[in-house]
């Protein structure tokens, strides 16, 4: 190699190993070598319940956490190289949400608990998620029908969330607005490919559809176990999550083909601990190593 | 396969035997001046056929890649490193998307290498057939093997096709972000517990020798590298990426506290390099050959995403086909009436 060209490729390898100040806001939220709260006022505002308010944020917290845990599942089992990216970036999204619902909770519900406190040491009984993000994946059909209702309720309630009176929720509601608007608009195309596509893939739309129905309504009721009178704007009631959830979830299976059939609610009430038998596996396999060792330092 | 461009280039050379030499030529001043070679060019087929292979390769490498240490994202220990993994793994995915790309700027089609890659008439790189079953092999991963990905990619950054050249700049940026990260993870692992102190140091006995076989065999026993360094394609010879490799990684050893396994590693006052031992070419061509720990495993995950994906793929290449007729039907309606 010639003494210009070793030159430049030194002049690469230091650059490469220079500081990155600048460039840390292109990696994913939470990667990077800060703290995500970091500056953000964490006062609990007089008019707020803190109690109430850590319900939320753990409910909300749990939801996005084990969907997250879900969706890293499929990690090297996408159908294609763009969905392995895209659902790799939905749950980025959902995980750092979790991050920030986590660090708001342990600092209103008294006990001063980090992040990896609730995700790690705690019991299946004590997660307060939804039954529907629990489910195992099933195949892409179903994991992307989830993703669709999800996130289309999520998305109703985050949006009213981010005009609440407690700025830190505020604060990540709002900046989980356009997470979750790109998590719905994503699922909603891939369910009108999959409706519209090949005989196969509709009847699988149409199973997946079946098989989640029944825990549609919990997370429609549990707006109302999770979210009471915190919130300021007077549109902001279970009613009006319902109403933008099913509406929503309406339009998009009627351009695919697809509705949503009606059938009994299953008998889970994952905000009251009352779990599927899914939940204990998923969180055993979440919390192996940490648990191994308790001591030590990551 | 060949891509319009070189066809051109031969049915000009049916009417003008003097064509070639002039194309040919023309190439040769162009990397001679160190200039880039663009897709439209004029390119001699062993050239495209020689960076297909590398860049195909080199996608390959990323998607199986992600494997080893994708198991741990569902286990990651904290939720800083799990999303660092998380976004890690996705970052490979990118890669190998962009490297694809570059790929079928020659020509190639991504869905035909997918298809060598799972019939094994494409190859990935070795170390990824090796296990990950501690999550201190997360940090040494990004340490020693993205460290060794830099040392062979920062000079790939000057190669002379563009479009390779240019994804490269981008992948690199990524890679030692990467590195820096899982180099930090064993850094906070050393100031952990004697377990964890125990861990690093086995992760770093098991990756070291692998991750120098990365840069592949010596010189004197590899054919393809004087074709590649003269067409610029390649710029460093595997020796001396491997020194450099070695001479970058001894002092992080020594800030992490670790030790290096290798008896014969030690400063060279003469040479102003470390001398190093001769890791077992004999393993790296058993690996090579598909017989190393994990190389059916690897293979057979890549296969059955491939194949449990088909019927999505179908359903979506069916739904834009409806939609074409659908845009096509509502046209003809508009000009009837």
């Amino acid at each position: 190699m010639s003494s210009t060209e070793a030159a430049d490729d030194d002049h690469v390898y230091l650059s490469l190993a220079e500081g990155h100040d600048d460039g840390d806001a292109r990696w994913a939220f939470g990667t990077g070598f800060s703290d995500p709260l970091h500056g953000v006022d964490t006062a609990v505002p007089d008019a707020v319940d803190g109690s109430a308010l850590a319900a939320v944020c753990l409910a909300l917290g749990d939801d996005a956490l084990v969907a997250s845990q879900r969706l890293a599942e499929w990690c090297t089992r996408a159908p294609e190289l763009e969905e392995e990216v895209a659902l790799a970036n939905i749950g980025l999204d959902l995980l750092g949400q979790a991050r920030m619902l986590y660090a708001r909770c342990g600092q209103v519900d008294g006990t001063d608990r980090r992040e990896d406190a609730y995700a790690y040491f705690r019991a299946p009984a004590d997660f307060r998620n939804v039954a529907l993000v629990e489910l195992p994946n099933g195949d892409f059909a179903l994991s992307i029908a989830r993703l669709l209702i999800l996130s289309t309720w999520r998305l109703a309630l985050l949006s009213r969330l981010a005009g609440t009176s407690d700025p830190v929720l505020a604060a990540i509601a709002a900046k989980a607005v356009p997470e979750l608007t790109y998590h719905r608009q994503y699922a909603a195309d891939w369910v009108v490919r999959l409706g519209d596509g090949t005989e196969e893939s509709h009847r699988r739309m149409r199973a997946a559809l079946r098989e989640l129905a029944p825990y549609v309504e919990e997370l429609l009721t549990a707006t109302g176990d999770t979210v009471p009178g915190i919130l300021a704007a007077p549109d902001t009631g279970t009613e009006a999550v319902r109403e933008e959830t099913l509406g929503v979830l309406r339009q998009v299976l009627a351009a695919a083909g697809l509705d949503l059939p009606e059938r009994p609610a299953a008998p889970y009430r994952g905000r009251g601990g009352e779990h599927t038998e899914h939940l204990a596996p998923l969180l055993e396999e979440l919390q192996s190593v940490a648990r191994e060792h308790p001591e030590a330092t990551w | 396969m060949a891509a319009g461009p070189a066809r051109a280039a031969e049915q000009d050379e049916d009417r003008d035997p003097g064509a070639e030499s002039r194309l040919q030529a023309g190439f040769d001043a162009t990397i001679g001046k160190d200039q880039r070679i663009e897709p439209r060019d004029w390119m001699p087929e062993g050239y495209r056929r020689t960076l297909v292979r590398q860049i195909a390769q080199h996608a390959h490498s990323e998607i199986i890649g992600m494997q080893p240490e994708g198991e741990w994202i569902t286990r990651a220990p904290s939720l800083r490193r799990k999303a660092i993994l998380f976004a890690k793994v996705q970052d490979e995915a990118g890669h190998g998307l962009y490297l694809y790309s570059a790929a079928e700027t020659l020509g190639a089609d991504r869905a035909d290498l997918t298809e060598r890659l799972i019939s094994g008439r494409q190859k990935y790189s070795s170390i990824f057939n090796y296990p990950t079953p501690t999550f201190a092999d997360v940090g040494v991963i990004g340490w020693f093997v993205d460290g060794a990905a830099i040392c062979n990619q920062v000079p790939l950054c000057r190669s002379s096709y563009g479009p390779y050249a240019r994804a490269m700049v981008r992948i690199c940026k990524e890679e030692s972000f990467h590195q820096r990260q899982g180099y930090e993870l064993l850094l906070t692992m050393m100031r952990g517990t004697q377990a964890q102190r125990a861990m690093v140091q086995d992760a770093v006995d098991r990756w070291w020798w692998p991750s120098l076989m990365m840069f592949g065999p010596p010189d004197g026993d590899s054919p393809n590298s004087a074709a590649s360094m003269a067409w610029k394609i390649k710029r460093h010879t595997n020796d001396e990426l491997r020194q450099r490799f070695v001479d970058m990684t001894v002092p992080q050893a020594e800030k992490l506290g670790v030790t290096l396994p290798d008896p014969q590693l030690r400063w060279n006052e003469k040479r102003g390099r470390h001398d190093f031992g001769t890791p077992d070419w004999s393993e790296l061509k058993r690996v090579i050959a598909g017989d190393g720990p994990c190389n059916d495993e690897r293979v057979a995950r890549r296969t059955a995403a491939h194949e449990d994906g088909a019927w999505v793929r179908e359903a979506a290449a069916a739904h834009a086909a409806k939609q074409a007729a659908r845009a096509q039907a509502r046209t003809h309606e508009g000009a009837a009436a």
